[in-house]
């Protein structure tokens, strides 16, 4: 039950890009089709769900031990990093269009602040490390289902008529304002 | 200072960071992925300055796609027939020889030449300019002067002269379009180098407003068309234009007929960069 709480937070609750504001780059950079961004998504969320568990083992079997906790930026960032290069050369391996669409926002989840945030949040908020892959399967559901809606929205916006001043960037920070408050709809129903 | 914890942090990092590049390497090994080996070779001989002239991104992308035969070597206008011929070889294929295309200033509408109708104080760009009325120079058709088009090209090429006028250096222009597309009012024409007879003026309006605008303007008097040959040049809009598909490359100009000084020959090799140096 706990575990399954956990999740629901980090999915939806306490949405990554909707409530806490993390990784809106991509949110905003691969929005632009559904396909795009659900591939986007689960490239996120693999390495959220990889980089929760291997910063967790890091992070409790090394550092801790050896009182060197200070150290634990550096090792998230190489732990995430590493994952990111694999991902890169998985899905060129696997689908060239795929890494073609994807472009620099690929080599950017280096960067996306929504997985080393994620890390960190494990290590202050002390979670098992159940909870923390959970935490990370969630994180990464969470800005997967942030990251479709807004695809879909936004293909649909192209086929409506916007005002001219709006178009463009200034109708998606409208859209993402909007997709925000919705999800702050769901603030306190589930603490962390 | 405790010197464990320096030997721990040492060893810690750097036990992972060479677990983590070996497992990379791995994997790359592994999911390599084979390019074709054209696609490098022709890269080397691509200008590689990534002008954007073909309509890719860049020049690697223009390979990949010239090795997929999805695009033609012509479709490069900064190759030189060198390069051209270079990657011909390569992909093993003809390449057919093609003349070397010049950008071309199609206004004379400097400084001197033409009126203000106000100051401009806006951003100094001709696009920003154009949208405040239409920039401040009288001619609503002429260069607005403030050299969007020296700034878009990549090879160093223009430079904008004392009268406000772009200046394009023959000898170092590729052809490649980028100050074409950069401006505006369409004042930047790309010509084979054969061409040497220009109307360099684009100002659409009648005899009377067109000569109260400019010194240099197209008054639209239509004496050059009466003086050559049927059909080697025609009456446009007020504006005299040259069929260069007819006229070709006479050498009998009707320059001295212009009151204006709008039809003129532009030498071959006016401008060349060491004129700038010296």
């Amino acid at each position: 039950m706990k575990l399954m709480l956990l999740f629901l937070s980090a999915a939806i609750v306490n949405n990554f890009v909707l409530s806490y504001f993390l990784g809106i780059c991509p949110f905003v950079g691969v929005s632009k089709r559904v396909s795009s961004a659900l591939s986007m998504g689960l490239a996120v969320t693999f390495v959220m769900t990889i980089s929760a568990t291997v910063t967790w083992l890091i992070y409790n079997l090394i550092l801790v031990p050896y009182n060197v906790e200070i150290l634990e930026y550096v090792a998230f960032i190489l732990v995430i990093a590493s994952l990111v290069q694999l991902v890169e050369m998985f899905i060129r391996k696997v689908s060239k269009p795929l890494y073609d669409t994807m472009g620099i926002y690929l080599p950017l989840i280096t960067t996306n602040c929504a997985i080393l945030g994620l890390a960190l949040f494990a290590v202050l908020r002390e979670y098992s490390f159940i909870e923390s892959l959970v935490f990370g399967i969630g994180a990464g559901v969470g800005f997967t289902l942030a990251l479709v809606i807004m695809a879909g929205i936004r293909e649909e916006l192209e086929l409506s008529p916007v005002p001219k001043h709006f178009q463009g960037a200034g109708i998606t920070m409208i859209v993402a304002g909007s997709l925000a408050l919705a999800f702050m709809g769901f603030a306190g129903l589930i603490a962390n | 200072m405790d010197i464990n914890a320096l030997i721990v942090s040492m060893v810690s990092m750097g036990g992972m960071g060479f677990l983590f590049s070996l497992g990379l390497s791995l994997a790359g090994k592994k999911l390599q992925v084979e390019e074709d080996p054209r696609v490098a070779l022709i890269r080397e001989e691509l200008p590689g300055a990534n002008c954007g002239g073909c309509g890719y991104p860049g020049c690697g992308n223009f390979a990949e796609n010239l090795t997929l035969g999805k695009s033609e070597i012509s479709g490069c206008p900064v190759c030189n027939q060198e390069a051209a011929d270079a990657i011909a070889a390569i992909l093993g294929v003809e390449v057919e020889s093609r003349e070397r295309q010049v950008a071309r200033v199609m206004c004379q509408g400097g400084l001197d030449e033409t009126a203000k109708k106000g100051t401009y104080a806006g951003i100094q760009s001709c696009i920003a300019a154009t949208l405040v009325h239409g920039g401040d120079k009288l001619c609503d058709y002429g260069c607005i002067g403030f050299g969007d088009c020296v700034q878009a090209c990549t090879f160093d090429a223009m430079y904008m002269s004392a009268n406000g006028l772009p200046v394009v250096l023959e000898d170092r222009c590729t052809g490649c379009g980028n100050c074409a597309s950069a401006c505006p009012r369409g004042i930047m024409e790309l010509h084979p180098v054969s061409h040497t007879l220009f109307v360099l003026c684009k100002n659409e309006d009648g005899p009377k407003e067109a000569r109260q605008t400019c010194l240099k303007a197209c008054i639209g008097c239509g004496i050059c068309v009466r003086a050559v040959n049927e059909g080697e040049m025609i009456m446009e809009n007020n504006l005299a234009k040259i069929n260069y598909d007819v006229y070709g490359h006479q050498t009998v100009l009707p320059t001295d007929k212009c009151s204006t000084n709008c039809l003129v020959v532009v030498p071959a090799a006016e401008q060349s960069s060491e004129k700038i140096a010296a």
